[in-house]
């Protein structure tokens, strides 16, 4: 065997390496029944959970603990994933600084006991452009 | 009046530009295909030449329409109105054009018509191929642009930057009744992006995205002509400025996030950014092949493969930042404009063009003889390559992962993958032996091609190798890195330093022109411990230690994870201990355009939905006063400085300014750090949450309170005496005349570490009670001297409280992180020498070829490095 099929095949076998350990480390997206059914089982592998925010009339999300005054590093809100089961989730950080604008939400963490234990929030905001429009409609016309 | 003639003729411009350079592709296409005859392939090129200097100059107008309307203010076009406001100063009217995805489009054809005409000038045989295929790379980026829907079947082929805002929005009721409506004024920028380095970073990353296509271009020429070894002479000096104003572009983003954003670093593994730096990795590794190429066949081959992937790879980027299929996975990709059909074409048209090119050739690719040996300087810098590539590799591999589901998803399987959770330890867990690998090889690699290190002459490498084990024990033992592999790295970035260091020292006494790789791989060692130091050992000061979680008390102690102690609340004017320091929030403050310091906020009253401010009181900053009491002046409107006093133990203060934005459109408020820079460590100080300041101060009802003098009362929890009532002759804001009279009471309201001293007035003024209250926002209360009881000697105040202004905040330490800014600056340094030592080379060559006046068909001679 030639020196570089040699070298060839080692680099294809750290390739492979790559591949299986990405894929080790890859997280997925579950609902939050499959978190608790995992928690259950004792796995305790961080998700993701997608879901959204529960919201009043005005747009004001519902059941959302932030009191900085008192620690500020405990927020709490209420998710509601694809399957509507709602969820307490706790996040023991700052509330993020566009939480309120977003949402659809997802959370990365497990469950633990009651809660969801979040380690990262991720938060899709509406696009731009939609929120424009609304704000053209609201202000500008009104202006006129 | 709506201005539609400007957006008319810029999109017709557009329109030429995009037929102009598929003429042009055409045109020099017929200049290199052998069936044309040689006098009408000088015709050809000749008309190809004319096509595209007309697409450039249609390129052009189109830029200076859409500034045009930029700078014209003119808000009936959605870009103008979408990206600028009147408040914007002109250098971000300048960065608000490449704010949009047809801007940046727009942004990355302007550079490759520049690099396209200073192709044409340098080159004389490579021309008519190499610009065959910019010609056809322009056809595409164009078609982005174009904003032309075919009629019959309802095609939309690209999205034009002309659109007027009642074509965008066509569902507005407001065209109903006045169709030619001009909003008075845009929606702005985004906040974040008004940074000085949002005006050169995107330029500077589009010049490296654009110039990666030069590398392409010469190696599909040099498939095309059958050119397997010519096209590199050319096309390496173009790598090595393409590596440098890519890797200068990447790091310009990194450091605009360290200095704007608030994830507290300058890299963050996002998707955006692995995405431009895997081709970068790749085109470094191009570089190194390309330099062995002439003298190695398996070099040679990995160019034609690594050019090609580089340029795809940036294909690639822009798909995946670009067409949506990021989703959630990225904080900063671009909205969906609905081009992602389109880009998909794209990516794939030169995916199956070049490497159908490439297997087609490869039987005509020379191939090595003989087995190249391990103690060859060639092994060595192919392994380095190899190294790279796999780094390259590993990225991608993760970063993929949403293409992983939506390629499944095609294929009816739901995948439901996620990217790692903590992305930040999942690559440097990789990367970091790559990198160690990389570092140890750059240092190796040198010593084998300047000082022919060989079988017999290892010995060679024991002095740098010694140096570096007795530098990194005293650097290991001084900062008690206990890390296994820290230390590891560490000492292979040490030995990268020293051997480079030595070679350098070595060479640049001979000839400077040749030292490029020497002083980029120092830069590249310079930046790895940087980033060792300033990741490894980044420090979390504000971990809190006041005694306010106690509620939860359990919580705390059953879960060690120091995440949830990390931010601190800081009351306004309360002192509170940090790590080594005592913090005290003093201020919120703005940014007058004139003035040279931050002004507190409540020296002015700010115009509600303006970019002005009436100032309340004489603006005097440093004994010189800029402005008097009821003046206008032009502020930041969306910018708050939070005034942060840090006393060290040594009793020195200073203060840091971290910033807030209050920026509706990107849900409340966004923040910006403040960094203390010191030689040997920044600390890192952002607020993540405050009271709003902009919003009204809500009190609570009033409640009364009727003291003697001396008497102690409670206010809001706090202990107040009324010391005094003295009579006064000042009163703010009131003028007393003759016969008018006012006292002030004196009332101490003591608090856990200070007190303070509170004086409302009670005034008679013609006859009328006035009352004067005074606001102390440190203990949130506000107090009205409301009677005097001259019977029995008692005052009445009224009280009303409201929420005490805070913060919370997080500082981080970074030590040494000025490291990977020096190692930056020398890996510049480097690839400009590199690249103006190949420029040279090539210059010369083509002009003895001038000179013979022939077309390179034999061998390059090979330059020999010099001997030290």
């Amino acid at each position: 065997m030639k020196k570089i099929q040699i070298f060839g095949l080692l680099i294809i076998a750290v390739a492979i390496g790559i591949i299986v350990s990405t894929a080790g480390d890859a997280s997925t997206y579950v609902d939050f029944g499959k978190a608790q059914a995992m928690a259950a089982d004792g796995d305790t592998k961080s998700i993701h959970v997608v879901g959204t925010l529960r919201k009043d009339a005005q747009g004001q999300i519902l059941e959302m603990e932030y009191r900085p005054e008192v620690d500020p590093n405990y927020f709490a809100f209420t998710l509601v994933d694809n399957n509507n089961k709602a969820q307490r989730v706790v996040y023991k950080s700052a509330k993020p600084q566009d939480f309120d604008k977003s949402e659809q939400v997802v959370v990365i963490g497990r469950m633990e006991n009651d809660h969801f234990a979040a380690e990262k929030i991720l938060m899709k905001c509406p696009s731009k452009y939609e929120n424009d429009k609304l704000e053209v409609i609201e202000s500008k016309t009104a202006a006129l | 009046m709506i201005h539609t003639a400007i957006g008319n003729i810029g999109h017709l411009f557009v329109i030429l530009a995009f037929v102009t350079a598929l003429v042009a592709t055409f045109g020099y296409f017929k200049a290199v295909i052998p069936s044309t005859s040689p006098s009408d392939q000088v015709a050809w090129r000749r008309f190809a030449r004319g096509t595209f200097f007309v697409h450039a100059g249609a390129v052009l107008a189109v830029v200076f329409c859409l500034y045009w309307i930029i700078g014209n203010h003119y808000f009936e076009y959605h870009y103008a109105w979408a990206n600028t406001s009147l408040a914007l100063s002109t250098e971000y009217l300048i960065s608000s054009f490449w704010q949009n995805q047809e801007g940046s489009f727009l942004l990355w054809i302007f550079w490759n018509v520049i690099l396209g005409l200073i192709l044409i000038k340098t080159n004389r045989f490579w021309e008519a191929p190499v610009m065959a295929i910019f010609a056809l790379v322009q056809a595409f980026l164009m078609s982005m642009v174009l904003g032309v829907v075919i009629p019959g079947i309802d095609l939309k082929i690209g999205s034009t930057p002309f659109l007027l805002l009642r074509e965008s929005m066509p569902n507005l009721p407001v065209w109903k009744s006045n169709p030619d409506f001009i909003p008075k004024d845009g929606q702005g920028l985004n906040a974040l992006l008004q940074n000085y380095w949002m005006v050169i970073h995107p330029p500077t990353l589009f010049l490296g995205f654009a110039s990666t296509l030069i590398p392409f271009s010469f190696a599909m020429a040099g498939l095309w002509l059958k050119k397997s070894q010519e096209w590199i002479r050319p096309a390496l000096p173009w790598s090595l400025v393409s590596a440098l104003i890519l890797g200068v572009g990447i790091l310009m983003g990194g450091y605009w996030a360290y200095e704007t954003l608030n994830f507290g670093g300058y890299w963050n593994w996002d998707p955006v950014e692995n995405t431009s730096f895997v081709p970068w990795l790749i085109l470094v590794a191009a570089i190194h092949t390309m330099i062995i190429g002439r003298k190695n066949a398996t070099a040679l081959k990995t160019s034609f493969i690594l050019a090609i992937a580089t340029f795809v790879l940036i294909l690639y980027s822009t798909f995946m930042t670009r067409s949506g299929i990021l989703g959630t996975a990225s904080v900063h990709s671009f909205t969906d404009l609905g081009l992602s059909g389109q880009l998909l074409i794209y990516l794939l048209t030169f995916l199956v063009l070049s490497v159908g090119l490439l297997i087609y050739r490869w039987k005509t690719l020379p191939s090595d003889e003989e087995e190249v040996s391990s103690y060859s300087r060639e092994f060595w810098i192919f392994i380095g390559a190899t190294v790279l590539c796999l780094s390259g590799f590993q990225i991608l591999a993760t970063t993929s992962i949403p293409v992983y589901n939506s390629i499944a998803e095609a294929f009816g399987v739901v995948l439901n993958l996620a990217l790692p959770v903590d992305q930040i330890a999942h690559f440097n867990k990789f990367q970091l032996w790559f990198f160690l690998i990389i570092t140890i090889l750059t240092g190796v690699g040198q010593y084998f091609w300047w000082k022919r290190t060989g079988k017999d002459k290892l010995h060679t490498l024991y002095t740098p190798l010694m140096i570096t084990l007795i530098i990194s024990a005293v650097i290991i033992t001084v900062s008690q890195i206990k890390t296994l592999s820290y230390i590891l790295l560490l000492t292979a970035a040490i030995f990268a330093v020293v051997a480079n260091g030595t070679i350098l020292f070595g060479i640049i006494r001979g000839n400077y022109r040749v030292s490029g790789g020497a002083v980029t791989h120092i830069g590249v060692a310079l930046m790895l411990i940087g980033i060792l130091f300033s990741s490894g050992y980044t420090r979390v000061v504000s971990l809190n230690n006041s005694g306010l979680m106690i509620s939860r008390a359990e919580e705390f102690t059953a879960n060690d994870n120091k995440e949830n102690k990390e931010n601190l609340t800081l009351w306004l004017n309360r002192p509170e201990r940090m790590g080594n320091y005592m913090l005290t929030w003093r201020d919120v403050r703005i940014e007058p355009l004139k003035v040279p310091e931050y002004i507190p906020k409540s020296w002015v009253d700010i115009i509600e939905g303006d970019y002005r401010a009436v100032a309340q009181r004489d603006i005097t900053v440093q004994d010189k006063t800029y402005y008097q009491k009821g003046d206008t002046l032009e502020i930041r409107p969306e910018n708050f400085y939070y005034q942060i006093e840090y006393r060290e133990p040594s009793g020195k203060v200073f203060t840091l300014y971290p910033r807030v934005q209050i920026n509706p459109s990107m849900g409340g408020i966004v923040s910006s750090p403040d960094i203390q820079r010191k030689v040997d460590r920044d600390l890192y100080t952002y607020v993540s949450m405050v009271t709003n300041p902009t919003a009204e101060t809500q009190w609570s009802a009033t409640e009364e309170f009727t003291v003697a003098m001396q008497d102690t009362f409670f206010i809001n929890d706090y202990v107040a005496i009324l010391d005094n009532v003295v009579r006064t002759e000042q009163v703010d804001g009131v003028t007393l005349g003759a016969n008018d009279a006012a006292v002030k009471a004196v009332i101490r309201i003591l608090d856990k570490e200070q007190e303070f001293v509170v004086t409302p007035s009670f005034i008679i003024r013609d006859r009328a009670i006035g009352r004067k209250a005074e606001v102390n926002d440190a203990l949130g209360l506000r107090i009205q001297f409301r009677e005097i009881d001259p019977k029995t000697g008692q005052f009445t105040f009224a009280v009303n409280t409201t929420q005490r202004d805070f913060i919370v905040m997080k500082a981080i330490e970074k030590p040494f992180i000025n490291v990977l800014w020096l190692g930056t600056f020398v890996l510049v340094i480097g690839f400009a020498l590199a690249a103006f030592r190949r420029f040279r080379d090539f210059l010369k060559m083509r002009d003895k070829e001038d000179r013979e006046g022939q077309v390179p068909t034999r061998k390059a001679p090979k330059l020999k490095p010099q001997q030290v």
